[in-house]
């Protein structure tokens, strides 16, 4: 049977090494945000993952959810687990105390996602929806609805929903064809369908609210043209409780390959009750000003899975007896040695420790400027930290869910025939890691949306915020002579992004195509070269302290980060390099 | 039922409306953590090792918290003595319900004998009507203060209970013992020591865990107590227990009482 620790020690090293706390600790409501307050929110939330939600994690893949009479039952436990969570009030972590929340900023809150999801990523999925909806209400709804709804999806009394895709339209959205008709009250009546509706019905709540996207019927064609409303499950009645039932009904549940207790739900809009959120033809802006933040969220999906894959490969590489060490045995009281002897299982337990520190550092640094960005007095540095983020964001969730996939995957070989087979709890990990890959704008889409959008804005002032930096840390460490090693490779790598970038900029420039035919390469050398310079911040700290097995843990795995990993950065630049001609070549017909 | 008269005059008590509760918490390693013995033999390695309440003493807090939303006691407090950082263990049964805290700060090894004596002198100030500590705590089972502290104070104690009933000037402790249960009533005040049948410790929740911030913790030395906390044992060595060996298939009776009377001679 697998099991999960949360890595504390790993994530306060962050939080209070990597990155300078001070620098969130200066933001408005964040003075008290140190060790004191956050370690035992940690450590709770920690038992919580591993004692709750990590038993009902492979009864829930089991059973999944059932679908009867329009009501979805979430598997056995799961309405105890939401209750307990509910009550516990982690729901209302990092939300407005203007609303009941606690406050607690983003950074915090990103690890605390993580061990949710390690522990059980079809139940992150109920309340990571309904923060979802909640920070879609709280900037862009109305007083009134706020005062009506924000309260109790902050308390998690009622939970939330994103209703975007239909049938005909996944990525691109201007093709809705929900419909919204103004009502004589100055609500509207929401007719339609939407597929892929993650928490779309369940048990786990009295009251569902959701945000769905749909045309007036004045809107301007495509993506121009969507607006978004709230269409809540009941109606709630003057006093704040779920009263009339609303015109939308569960019509089928999705069968997938993961995930299988988060119930994705197919909806039907008849002539529903809705009110509009933002301003009219403006609801995908309003959608993807939140965008960031659930994407990072998605990117931190893939590195829980990773971690707990990780966990249990490790655990299993010590106690599992198989063969004897290529260079002698040094347990001949045994009959073989523990694979973990095995220069092969060694590479691949460090490969998914060195992506998974790395990556968690990663989300960690854009985190925290996510927080500065909405946090922090001044205009200036507050539009600096969203640069970074916009420019990060594509590639934490696209690199983190790879890395979720790909560690997974490595998680189960370590376990042979063990992994493949569902008793050890492996194979759940990979076929949960699969989706993030995909939802929330695949991993395409996220690579075009660095190249296309995000690499030429303000004439590449968001790459600079990136660039900048690096280079000065680069130069300023230059005689650093033990950070060497480190800074070597990673002015190597960061000299390849710098001329992949001016590349595929002249290239793209001229030629759409070839912007995109060396997208995700490209996004592949800029995570690489990101997490080469995380990993070189983190060795810096690990060489002050020789003499502790976690820092002396941090340097070795740096090393091989380094060795073994930031290698494939050439191979992704030498794509790059070599340009969309292969995919033209081939005719369509031939495919 | 058996009635432990108090020796020592209790402590001025007006009703059950100013009961106090005194829950003594200890630091350990973690309860999920394989402990691994020092290099040098001198102790067990605790660098990098995740700490947490005894989980004897968790049972105890939740206890105290369950008296006083009963409304049988009025204020507890949570006291831990060790290094600076049982704080933090202060601060867990601050969050699960406790109203403060006092830290005595003692770097190093703390005995059973010195922690009853530091006890002793936090209840001659605080005047508690009950103290419900752990039975023992995981890393050393010793299981020795609850008892040490009641012959000091001269009161009556109920241990290894997995029922307790509080009233006014009495407690009546169900005691887990090696024949079943016992029942004893002690009149107050008292000492109780939980087993882990008494309850279930419940998760602090994330409000309660932000507000045991602002919740005070009194710090006091040893001396402050009048109390000599130094060690009177000295520890020679540790070391980890042999490793079990593996079991072996005997092919008869015969050669099984064979095995057992002349290898391992316990027959």
């Amino acid at each position: 049977m697998a099991s999960y620790t949360a890595p504390l020690r790993d994530m306060r090293f962050l939080l209070n090494e990597f990155v300078d706390p001070e620098r969130l600790r200066a933001l408005p409501g964040c003075a008290e945000i140190g060790p004191d307050l956050v370690d035992p929110i940690l450590d709770q939330a920690a038992t919580l993952c591993s004692e709750v939600l990590f038993p009902i994690n492979r009864s829930g893949d089991e059973e999944g959810c059932t679908l009867a009479n329009g009501t979805v039952s979430t598997p056995a436990g799961f309405k105890e687990a939401w209750a307990q969570f509910r009550d516990g009030g982690w729901p209302s972590l990092a939300c407005d105390p203007e609303y009941g929340g606690q406050g607690i900023p983003k950074s915090v809150g990103l690890l605390i996602e993580e061990m949710i999801c390690s522990a059980n990523m079809s139940f992150g999925m109920y309340p990571g929806l309904s923060h979802g909806a909640y920070s879609a209400l709280l900037k862009h709804g109305t007083d009134e609805l706020r005062a009506t709804y924000l309260e109790k999806l902050v308390s998690g009394e009622w939970m939330g929903t994103m209703c975007l895709t239909e049938p005909q339209c996944g990525t691109d959205l201007g093709l809705i064809r929900t419909r919204a008709i103004p009502a004589e009250d100055g609500s509207f009546r929401i007719t339609g369908n939407k597929i892929f509706i993650s928490a779309g019905e369940h048990d786990l709540s009295e009251n569902i609210l959701h945000l769905v996207l749909a045309k007036l019927p004045d809107a301007p064609p495509g993506t121009r043209g969507i607006s978004l409303f709230l269409v809540p499950k009941f109606l709630p009645t003057p006093d704040g409780r779920p009263g009339a039932r609303n015109g939308v009904t569960c019509t089928g549940l999705e069968h997938k390959m993961g995930i299988k207790a988060s119930a994705t739900c197919a909806l039907a809009f008849e002539d529903a009750q809705g009110w509009l959120v933002g301003r009219p033809h403006k609801g995908l802006s309003a959608m993807f000003t939140m965008m960031n933040e659930a994407r990072l969220s998605v990117g931190v999906q893939g590195l829980g899975l990773a971690e707990v894959s990780y966990q249990n490969a490790v655990a299993y590489a010590r106690e599992r007896l198989q063969g004897r060490a290529l260079n002698g045995s040094a347990n001949t009281d045994k009959p073989a040695d523990p694979i973990l002897v095995h220069p092969d299982v060694r590479r691949m337990l460090l490969t998914m420790r060195a992506e998974i520190e790395g990556c968690r550092a990663l989300a960690m640094w854009v985190s925290l400027e996510q927080d500065i960005a909405t946090l922090h007095p001044d205009a200036a540095t507050r539009e600096a930290a969203d640069d970074l983020v916009q420019l990060m964001t594509p590639i934490i969730k696209a690199y983190l869910t790879d890395v979720g996939w790909e560690a997974t995957a490595m998680g189960m070989q370590v376990l042979g025939g063990h992994g493949y087979i569902r008793d050890w709890g492996m194979e759940q990990f990979v076929r949960d890691a699969r989706i993030a890959q995909i939802y929330e704008g695949t991993n395409g889409i996220q690579a075009l949306d660095l190249v296309g959008r995000k690499m030429g804005a303000h004439t590449g002032r968001y790459l600079r915020r990136f660039f900048h930096p690096v280079l000065a840390y680069i130069e300023a460490k230059s005689e650093n002579e033990p950070l060497g090693e480190f800074i070597l490779p990673l002015s190597k790598a960061f000299g390849r992004l710098q001329q992949a970038t001016a590349e595929l900029a002249r290239r793209g420039f001229s030629d759409p195509f070839e912007a995109g035919a060396g997208a995700s390469d490209y996004l592949k050398l800029f995570g690489l070269t990101a997490l080469a310079y995380v990993w070189t911040r983190m060795a810096e700290i690990a060489l002050q302290k020789p003499d502790d097995d976690f820092y002396r843990a941090k340097l070795a795995t740096a090393r091989f980060f380094m060795a073994r990993i930031l290698p494939r950065s050439t191979g992704h630049a030498a794509a790059v390099m070599a340009g969309g001609a292969t995919l033209r070549a081939m005719e369509d017909a031939m495919f | 039922m058996r009635h432990s008269p108090g020796v020592a005059a209790p402590p001025q008590q007006d009703t059950a409306q100013a009961m106090k509760l005194l829950v003594p918490v200890k630091r350990v390693v973690d309860y999920n953590v394989k402990v691994r013995v020092k290099a040098d033999g001198t102790g067990v390695e605790t660098a990098n090792v995740k700490m947490s309440m005894n989980p004897f003493d968790e049972i105890a807090v939740e206890e105290a918290v369950r008296l006083k939303e009963k409304g049988a006691a009025t204020e507890i407090i949570a006291v831990s003595i060790g290094p600076a950082a049982a704080a933090e263990q202060i601060r867990t049964a601050l969050a699960m319900g406790a109203d403060r805290g006092i830290l005595v700060e003692v770097e190093g090894a703390v005995e059973p004998l010195a922690v009853a004596k530091l006890l002793k002198a936090i209840i001659m100030k605080e005047e508690p009507g009950l103290i419900i500590l752990g039975k023992q705590a995981i890393d050393d089972d010793m299981n020795a203060t609850g008892q040490m502290l009641a012959a000091l104070m001269g009161w009556g104690q109920g241990t290894f209970a997995s029922k307790v009933e509080l009233a006014a000037d009495s407690v009546t402790v169900t005691r887990e013992v090696d024949g079943g249960l016992e029942t004893v009533k002690l009149t107050l005040p008292a000492i109780v020591t939980a087993d882990l049948r008494l309850n279930e410790p419940r998760y602090a929740s994330l409000p309660n865990i932000m507000k045991a911030r602002k919740k005070p913790i009194e710090n006091l030395k040893p001396a402050d107590l009048g109390v000599d906390a130094s060690p009177r044992l000295t520890t020679l060595k540790v070391e980890e227990p042999p490793k079990r060996q593996a079991g072996r298939k005997v092919g008869s009776v015969a050669e099984l009482v064979d095995k057992l009377r002349n290898e391992a001679k316990v027959i």
